[in-house]
């Protein structure tokens, strides 16, 4: 095999010939032209707009601020999302017609079956509780991890070395965390020594490696902490710096009035931080809802592991069941409607009190 | 928030003690440090050990573990050369992962500044003037950021392919597609950082005549720097580490590192041993981002998600 020390063959270089050059740099090239362009338009539009006169100047400028996003989002994700809805009410049936032999597609209405479907259908219902499982747990484990860590550090020595050790799997892909938790904390050997750090330290302690990825129905929980891990960095710092907005007198006098460490910390800093453990916990559900790159990278969803969005992928883009595809996504979408619904009304009470 | 602690006139008389004396109950807490100790410890060996696991030598992989290979003094660089230039997967003659490497700098960079200047305009406009339909469509733009993207994946994917315009599978589509994504917390973030602009600036500025277009060039882009350096990094770690945009819309000629890393890493096969390597090398330059512009990362942390 190429690329051993010892046994190095002198392969061509199959990738790395001219021709790969000749695209990369035309590529790179691309970017380069396409950002360009990009300025230059919105430049020349922006300046364009100035050389109206008068009382219209105002009304085109608005127009040509605010048309980029709309239509973004108009084309982009709104009408989308619509079709998504109405897709997932139908089914697509292929088949050759009588006369030319060509496939034709035509998309039948049938109501809730793609949902009743997934509601009993045991694989997809077993996706369904999976997904419930990932939103409770991921954001309890990283808030109350985070949470801990904040007060233990806070106003220790090296406070922010110390966060940054925390907060580094922020920086870090999904695929990549999921790289090394399942090759390097995870992996399990079936004979022989264990390489992954976990079932190696389970040996010293007397104890038989265990398959993480596949040790149903704890391996869920074991992807699980793999999100968590990547989370609690966030929630270490939004909880970090309401803690610091806590005024100090508050629990100098409780301290004075004998309040220990712990009694402190139920009575004065958890309430005091309520609304940012709420911001914390939403914002890390939404993410841990549209979570699917660690399920595809380390158990593409095997064993009793899938989520929705792991699944709706495979539904639409690899087995051509579009509608059921859609319905899951909807279904995630149902998920969070609680939560957009929270969302708007502390948005615009911020903006009554402004 | 502003609750006045209650007066105690006379033993409020030294401040900087009772600081003093808090620090150090922090640290003196033996169980605090510890569980400190532990959790900082969780969050980073098993980076480092994805690290020491990229220099055990492909047919130590199996049988030996890093800490082994270390103490016999086995490691070698050589994987790391091995999946940028020689060929990352199964069979010797899979591509390398130099042309993933740069795929991923061609899908980042103009997806970074893209949405900035869309966000940068609407956000001025939102926050600064007043037109019928502003704050609706301002919450109805906030509000789609919970929207999982999932729920447009489909349709915008029949827009943008073949059926539509024909760019998916090309870098524009990948362009497009992060761009539309990007728009809602683009707008929000920027938004509530123009929105703090003293009035006073932007007031005298019209009184002085000045246009939108030049407020927007000469005052609120001038301005926002810090907050436009916040979304560029979020953006920038968003675009480089995902996976789920650039499978749907991108192509053979456009996956990023995370697309092929992660096809190689459930596969358990003989050649696992090239999968860490390869992960670490996807994760150096979002961690030299990080790490030396992490302060404008906090900064829009808080920005985006401390909300009154």
């Amino acid at each position: 095999m190429a690329g051993f020390h010892g046994g190095r063959l002198p392969l061509p270089q199959s990738g790395l010939d001219a021709e790969f050059w000749s695209t990369q740099g035309s590529n790179l090239t691309l970017a380069a032209v396409a950002i360009i362009a990009f300025i230059a338009v919105v430049a020349l539009v922006m300046f364009g707009a100035d050389l109206v006169r008068g009382k219209a100047r105002d009304k085109v400028q608005l127009v040509v601020l605010i048309t980029p996003v709309l239509v973004l989002l108009g084309v982009g994700l709104v009408y989308p999302a619509l079709d998504t809805v109405w897709l997932s009410f139908t089914e697509i049936v292929k088949e050759p017609d009588p006369v030319t032999g060509i496939n034709t597609e035509s998309v039948n209405f049938v109501g809730l079956a793609n949902y009743t479907y997934a509601f009993t259908d045991p694989t997809m219902l077993r996706t369904i509780l999976n997904t419930l499982v990932w939103i409770v747990m991921v954001p309890l484990l990283s808030t109350a991890v985070g949470l801990a860590y904040a007060v233990f550090i806070d106003r220790a020595k090296g406070e922010k070395a110390l966060k940054s050790l925390v907060f580094m799997p922020m920086a870090i892909s999904f695929v990549g965390a999921s790289v090394i938790w399942g090759s390097i904390m995870y992996d399990f050997n079936e004979t022989g020594e264990q390489t992954g750090m976990l079932n190696a330290f389970l040996g010293t302690l007397g104890i038989d490696p265990i398959n993480f990825l596949a040790a149903e129905p704890w391996n869920t929980l074991f992807l699980i902490v793999i999100l968590a891990w990547i989370q609690t960095g966030f929630a270490m710092v939004i909880i970090s710096a309401a803690i610091k907005g806590v005024p100090p007198e508050i629990n100098e006098a409780a301290s004075l009035d004998g309040a220990n460490a712990w009694e402190r910390f139920w009575h004065i800093t958890i309430p005091s931080i309520r609304g940012t453990l709420v911001v914390v916990m939403t914002t890390i559900t939404i993410a841990t809802l549209k979570v699917y790159d660690i399920v595809r990278t380390l158990t593409q969803g095997r064993y009793n592991t899938d989520v929705v969005a792991n699944k709706m992928y495979v539904l639409g883009f690899v087995e051509q069941r579009e509608p059921l595809g859609a319905a899951l996504a909807v279904i995630l979408f149902v998920f969070v409607i609680p939560i957009v619904v929270y969302n708007v009304r502390s948005l615009q009470k911020v903006k009554e009190t402004r | 928030m502003t609750t006045p602690a209650p007066a105690i006139p006379d033993e409020t008389a030294s401040p900087k003690k009772t600081k003093a004396q808090k620090a150090k109950e922090n640290l003196t807490s033996p169980w605090a440090t510890g569980a400190a100790i532990i959790i900082a410890a969780l969050w980073t060996i098993p980076t480092i050990g994805l690290f020491m696991t990229s220099l055990v030598p492909g047919e130590q992989y199996r049988t030996e573990s890093w800490w082994n290979v270390t103490f016999n003094g086995d490691l070698t660089f050589e994987n790391f050369g091995q999946v940028l230039f020689d060929s990352f997967g199964d069979s010797s003659n899979a591509p390398p992962l130099l042309g993933n490497l740069i795929n991923s700098i061609v899908v980042t960079v103009p997806t970074v500044v893209f949405p900035l200047v869309i966000g940068l305009m609407a956000a001025y406009a939102f926050a600064w003037i007043p037109f019928r339909g502003s704050n609706f469509l301002f919450v109805f733009i906030f509000a789609l950021q919970v929207v999982p993207l999932q729920l447009a994946l489909i349709p915008l994917l029949k827009l943008l392919g073949p059926e539509g315009i024909g760019i998916a599978g090309q870098f524009p589509g990948v362009w497009v597609a992060h761009t539309i994504f990007a728009m809602p917390l683009a707008v929000f973030l920027l938004h509530n950082f123009i929105a703090q602009i003293p009035s006073d600036i932007i007031e005298a500025a019209r009184v002085d005549g000045a246009s939108h277009t030049q407020i927007f060039f000469r005052v609120i882009i001038p301005l926002s720097l810090p907050a436009i350096a916040s979304l560029a990094i979020f953006q920038f770690l968003w675009v480089w580490n995902d996976l789920l945009v650039s499978a749907v819309f991108g192509g053979i000629k456009t996956y990023p590192l995370t697309y092929p890393i992660s096809n190689l890493a459930g596969d358990y096969g003989a050649t696992a041993y090239l999968v860490p390597p390869a992960a670490f090398i996807s994760m150096v330059i979002p961690l030299i981002v990080f790490f030396s512009l992490q302060r404008y990362f906090v900064r829009g942390l808080l920005a985006g998600s401390t909300k009154g």
